[in-house]
């Protein structure tokens, strides 16, 4: 194909080419400008705009890590992650599967049923004062149960499954296969692509969430990193909300240093999976987007 | 159904409930039935739990056993100044928000989809997208961090200019302000996905008809881009409007302090300090349920609008 490049084409790639560097600065530079604080060293000043760590050194990350309510909170974030995105697949599945089929008796009434779960809830003082009465208050279970099943989730699962064709279904059941097997053997092999992506939907749900553990755990040895972390840095904000000017310079610096490692600490699982967390979460919105 | 009324005297009860299907069907049944469990415990169950916004709730009572008191906690929500002030805050927010996070995403797809690099297209949509991952406590980390006035990189560059470093969180002048862009900066990339998609959607044939015509590139945007977008467009702004009255309650918690509460507290924030700071239980729950009607009138509402618009409802 032909194509002739007016003036004005280039005038307006050049721009746009120039607006997109702008804003790939715009979003990163917040967190190359922590990263440059996390690494400088305490005796150095870092008031500044520099991304560069000044005077480098990891004295800070050492100094986050000996904290043992960090170790504590990454390690039960961690075995939470783990257990509470295992929960919601397997939620998911056992609640798309039957409402996938259109012989499973009353399927819309129960369909309705929980869609409407999306829209209508009893909001947070019952759904506290359930959690309390089933007496998971500081127990990790309080993060995972309430939360068991994603509707949303569940709906994407359930359209996947009626799209997969009949025949997959009736060829195991020919061979004496029950529901169950059927989808331990043929429906979940087949559908591992969107299990992928809800495992994954539910992994960076978990490690980001924070709320339930903010109001249903106190103690400290069963604390989530978010909200150790969440401690370390707002605890400045509230000395910093003196308005008296005299205060700025008074702080001791390598605060703000100690708290950007404490930031970079909880971000980084979620950088380091980035790249393939990507490409499963827009496949998932597409999917989502295309029959929802 | 139909043969049931013809066969009335052979149905039983356990017919008529299907039951023997779920007999049939057993392995799905058994599967399905932790799943009613968990929807009847974690979702229905903190409904009965609304009867509290009509009751004074004491702990020694529990949920049945408090005083009624009809619907006190309703009138104390429209007497109260601070839940006017709330709501006006919630509606204005989300407001600044729609008008600057609904459009664009479009221009930034629409411009993404103009680079003709591939490489510089994909590097610029996975830095985009970055933001979306993290969780407000993170980002209300890094943003206390980046707007501090004594040590943040902004202030250090009003100081270099000569002028008084300004506390963003911190001033009430300010702070919807932060609220606005900072959402818009998470946002931005991850909402312009949909779009994408459409844009990729669109006939090839359009642009080639387009360039015939001499229409630069500009005049294709116009002509022919944006008018294919329009069904898009449309059905997310018709959502969008629906959940005007939704706050994002990660992002403001994360953010504000006591300062700004005058322009920055939301129903959200302030329904969690009343409910579970102050143990006001009752009047907690009116608020959390007034919210919940709203809420669910407007779903009701854009759904059926979006229907009668086309076929793309959300059921």
């Amino acid at each position: 194909m032909f194509k002739r490049r007016t003036v004005g084409d280039v005038t307006f790639e050049t721009v746009s080419v120039i607006f997109m560097i702008f804003f790939c600065i715009t979003t990163l530079y917040p967190f190359l400008y922590l990263v440059g604080l996390s690494l400088s060293s305490a005796d150095a000043s870092t008031i500044g705009y520099s991304i560069l760590p000044q005077g480098f050194s990891l004295e800070n990350y050492a100094k986050v890590l000996e904290n043992s309510d960090i170790g504590v909170g990454f390690k039960n974030a961690i075995i939470k992650t783990i257990i509470g995105s295992a929960v919601n697949v397997v939620g998911a599945i056992i609640a798309a599967y039957p409402l996938s089929k259109k012989y499973f008796p009353h399927r819309s009434m129960w369909t309705g049923l929980i869609v409407f779960t999306m829209f209508f809830s009893g909001g947070l003082v019952p759904s506290y004062l359930l959690v309390k009465r089933l007496g998971l208050l500081e127990s990790m279970w309080a993060l995972i149960l309430p939360g068991a099943i994603s509707t949303y989730n569940m709906i994407i699962m359930r359209n996947f499954f009626m799209s997969l064709p009949e025949s997959l279904e009736e060829a195991a059941k020919i061979d004496g296969a029950n529901d169950f097997v059927v989808l331990i053997k043929v429906v979940i092999p087949t559908s591992m692509a969107i299990i992928a992506t809800i495992t994954l939907w539910s992994l960076v749900g978990h490690w980001n969430s924070w709320f339930d553990a903010l109001i249903y755990i106190t103690n400290p040895d069963k604390q989530l990193l978010q909200i150790v972390m969440r401690r370390i840095v707002l605890e400045g904000t509230v000395q910093m909300l003196n308005p008296n000017a005299a205060d700025y310079t008074s702080k001791p610096v390598n605060s703000e240093n100690i708290k950007a490692a404490t930031i970079m600490i909880t971000t980084l699982p979620i950088i380091a999976v980035y790249p393939f967390l990507q490409k499963y979460f827009v496949k998932g919105v597409m999917i989502g987007s295309l029959k929802g | 159904m139909k043969a049931g009324v013809k066969e009335k005297p052979k149905t039983t009860l356990y017919k008529r409930l299907s039951l023997d299907k779920y007999v049939k069907h057993k392995y799905l049944t058994l599967m399905f039935i932790p799943v009613i469990i968990y929807y009847a415990v974690f979702a229905y169950a903190p409904m009965y739990g609304i009867i509290i916004a009509f009751k004074d709730y004491s702990f020694a009572k529990g949920i049945w056993g408090s005083d009624w008191v009809g619907m006190d906690n309703f009138v104390r929500i429209f007497e109260g100044r601070s839940f006017f002030q709330v709501f006006w805050n919630t509606i204005i927010i989300s407001f600044y928000k729609l008008i600057t996070g609904f459009p664009a995403p479009i221009f930034f797809a629409i411009l993404l989809n103009e680079l003709r690099c591939t490489w510089f297209k994909k590097s610029v949509q996975t830095i985009s997208y970055l933001p979306y991952f993290l969780s407000w406590v993170v980002l209300g980390g890094i943003f206390i961090q980046i707007l501090s006035p004594s040590s943040g990189p902004i202030s250090y560059i009003f100081k270099m200019l000569g002028k008084q470093p300004i506390y963003f969180l911190g001033d009430v002048k300010w702070f919807r302000s932060v609220l606005v862009v900072t959402s818009l900066w998470k946002g931005v990339g991850w909402g312009s996905i949909i779009y994408l998609a459409a844009i990729a959607g669109i006939d090839t044939q359009l642009y080639e008809a387009a360039t015939m015509d001499g229409a630069g590139k500009l005049k294709q945007i116009i002509y022919v881009t944006l008018p294919s977008l329009v069904p898009v467009i449309t059905i997310m702004f018709i959502f969008a409007m629906g959940g005007i009255i939704n706050d994002d309650f990660d992002q403001i918690f994360n953010l504000y302090n006591e300062a700004v509460y005058s322009v920055g507290d939301v129903i959200s924030t302030y329904n969690y300090r009343i409910g579970l700071i102050s143990n006001e239980y009752g009047y907690s729950t009116a608020v959390g349920l007034f919210k919940t009607v709203i809420s669910f009138v407007l779903i009701i509402l854009t759904n059926y609008i979006a229907k009668r618009y086309n076929e793309y409802g959300i059921w």
